[in-house]
């Protein structure tokens, strides 16, 4: 159900919009926790880079459905429409990269068809597709290192990677309003991930995609337990001072 | 070493003081691969690392709130500033690193309490305005602190300086704004902004060091070149720029020895609680243990990280690193 005051566009822009725009909300808010928390000072940087990327997109996007502050911060959870990957929490900094990595691969092969043709988000993916291909340059080469570091860096990497793997087949499920050729976006991504899942000594996870109760779900407004707790946080203060202008 | 050697190089160093004092006279840089004394070397390492610190540290107050920006606007604004933050860091590091210091070799220091960070850090963000008093009023007293900076006799510093001052007027003007939202807006966000501004304007005051009769280190910074003017003079320029300020923001400041000096052509204010300070910077700060444990926990917790990006760089050379 929305929020009383919040008005969605129902047109198949609209739900597209809501679809992109959520991905990109939601992962720059999680990349955004990482603040004052990375590994490594050139980190702090790096993921807020991508984290502002992001809020940029969701912003563009999410205007395209209706007005970005109230969408963001008085729907409810179920109104959300972003993919399960991306509200996953960010875990150690494997983690992280994983959800990064299946992400920004899938975003970038999805923004580069957009680009391509002559539908409503070609002018913004054109834009975005360039600041993508640094997000997946950056996962791909933290991908390698941690694969091809340690011992406890490939244990951790693998783990990140086998743990969000059912999360993923989500990304290649029609979106209404979205046309793009899904059958190569999820050839393209395939070949992508392996090719540097490969590359960096780890595996391939061999679960499934998908699941009942995993991934599949968040674009008709079913998330994971930690999502709700994200939003209470993210919306708040902003609910809290009904009308106000900040 | 022999006795003429020994000779030679007490020569040497006493032409390359003189060297090094004609330049410093003569207002040009000092480059890292010129003479400096010893002293010079070592009251910039622990200045610069001071400052590097302090915006790595300063990352946490405001970070706090990133999760909570009432607007996506606000929101990325507060990212950005952030991440400028930790882009200060990392210029300041590097202009400590030429005059040989590396940063793990300072990170060390500042993890084990035997280097500073600013104090006005270990002070809490409680709401969201104070995202806004920090702009306004820490980011100001720390440009009216860094603008002399840019004329820093050390080349290297100075030319840092001039970026971070450029980012920091960008940050300041985004507190006052903010805060002039809040004192527009409804009952209860002018409130919030008052109330943030009643309790950082003291801290901001103290941020400008002791007194300079007690400035430990001033006199000495002042004849390199290094520091450009008194504590007192900075915190008297920062109090004069800051009433008017309050004024056009419809907040007031919390002194009610606050006035204009007609004779003196500036404010009179009143006295600051120097053992406030004093207790702060001797880890009795409301913040002190926080700030220094998640910095410390996020080292900590990324040396994983930092290995395997140094094992995969030994393995694949450097050029890919």
């Amino acid at each position: 159900m929305n929020g009383a005051s919040v008005t969605v566009g129902e047109a198949p822009l609209a739900t597209a919009a809501l679809a992109l725009g959520d991905d990109a909300l939601v992962l720059s808010h999680r990349l955004g926790e990482w603040a004052g928390h990375a590994p490594v000072l050139e980190e702090e940087v790096a993921l807020a880079n991508i984290a502002l990327d992001l809020l940029g997109q969701a912003r563009t996007l999410l205007s395209l459905a209706g007005d970005e502050d109230e969408l963001a911060y008085l729907r409810e959870e179920r109104s959300f429409r972003n993919a399960q990957l991306v509200e996953q929490p960010n875990g150690d900094f494997a983690r992280t990269i994983a959800r990064q990595l299946f992400f920004s691969v899938h975003q970038h092969l999805l923004y580069g068809q957009l680009a391509a043709g002559d539908g409503p988000f070609a002018p913004l993916a054109g834009k975005a597709v360039k600041e993508v291909a640094y997000h997946r340059d950056h996962a791909e080469q933290w991908t390698l290192r941690l694969g091809d570091g340690t011992e406890e860096s490939h244990a951790r990497m693998q783990s990140a990677l086998d743990g969000l793997w059912r999360y993923t087949g989500e990304l290649f499920e029609p979106v209404e309003g979205l046309a793009v050729d899904r059958a190569a976006l999820r050839e393209g991504w395939l070949a992508a991930v392996t090719e540097v899942v490969e590359r960096a000594t780890l595996r391939m996870p061999d679960g499934p995609q998908t699941g009942a109760w995993t991934a599949g779900a968040g674009r008709q407004g079913i998330h994971t337990e930690s999502f709700g707790r994200m939003l209470a946080e993210m919306q708040h203060l902003h609910r809290s001072h009904p009308g106000a202008s900040w | 070493m022999t006795t003429m050697a020994a000779d030679a190089g007490a020569q040497d160093t006493t032409a390359h003081e003189a060297d090094f004092d004609a330049a410093v006279a003569a207002d040009e840089r000092i480059e890292p691969r010129d003479w400096m004394p010893d002293a010079y070397r070592a009251t910039l390492v622990r200045q610069i690392a001071q400052h590097a610190h302090s915006e790595i540290i300063g990352m946490q107050p405001e970070a706090n709130w990133i999760t909570r920006a009432p607007s996506l606007r606000r929101k990325a604004i507060l990212m950005a500033k952030v991440q400028d933050e930790a882009g200060h860091g990392l210029y300041l590091y590097s202009a400590a690193e030429t005059l040989g210091t590396g940063r793990d070799e300072l990170l060390d220091k500042l993890h084990s309490g035997r280097q500073k960070y600013s104090s006005i850090f270990n002070y809490p963000t409680l709401t969201w305005a104070d995202v806004g008093a920090i702009g306004w009023l820490v980011d100001g007293a720390a440009i009216t602190n860094q603008v002399p900076l840019c004329r820093c006799s050390y080349g290297p510093y100075a030319r840092a300086m001039v970026r971070i001052c450029k980012e920091e007027s960008f940050h300041q003007r985004q507190g006052y704004e903010l805060l002039l939202a809040l004192s527009r807006g409804t009952e209860a966000q002018h409130a919030m902004a008052q109330d943030a501004v009643d309790r950082w304007w003291w801290p901001s005051l103290m941020m400008f060091g002791p007194p300079d009769a007690e400035s430990a280190h001033s006199a000495q910074s002042m004849a390199w070149k290094i520091k450009r003017h008194s504590n007192d003079e900075l915190r008297q320029r920062f109090v004069d720029i800051c009433v008017p300020q309050a004024a056009s923001l419809g907040l007031t400041l919390p002194d009610p020895g606050l006035r204009w000096n007609e004779e003196r052509g500036r404010h009179d204010f009143g006295a600051i609680d120097w053992t406030e300070f004093q207790e702060v910077l001797r880890g009795n700060g409301p913040c002190n243990d926080q700030r220094i444990g998640q910095r410390r926990r996020a080292h900590e917790e990324g040396a994983w990280v930092r290995e395997a990006a140094a094992a995969y760089a030994a393995k694949h050379g450097k050029a890919t690193a």
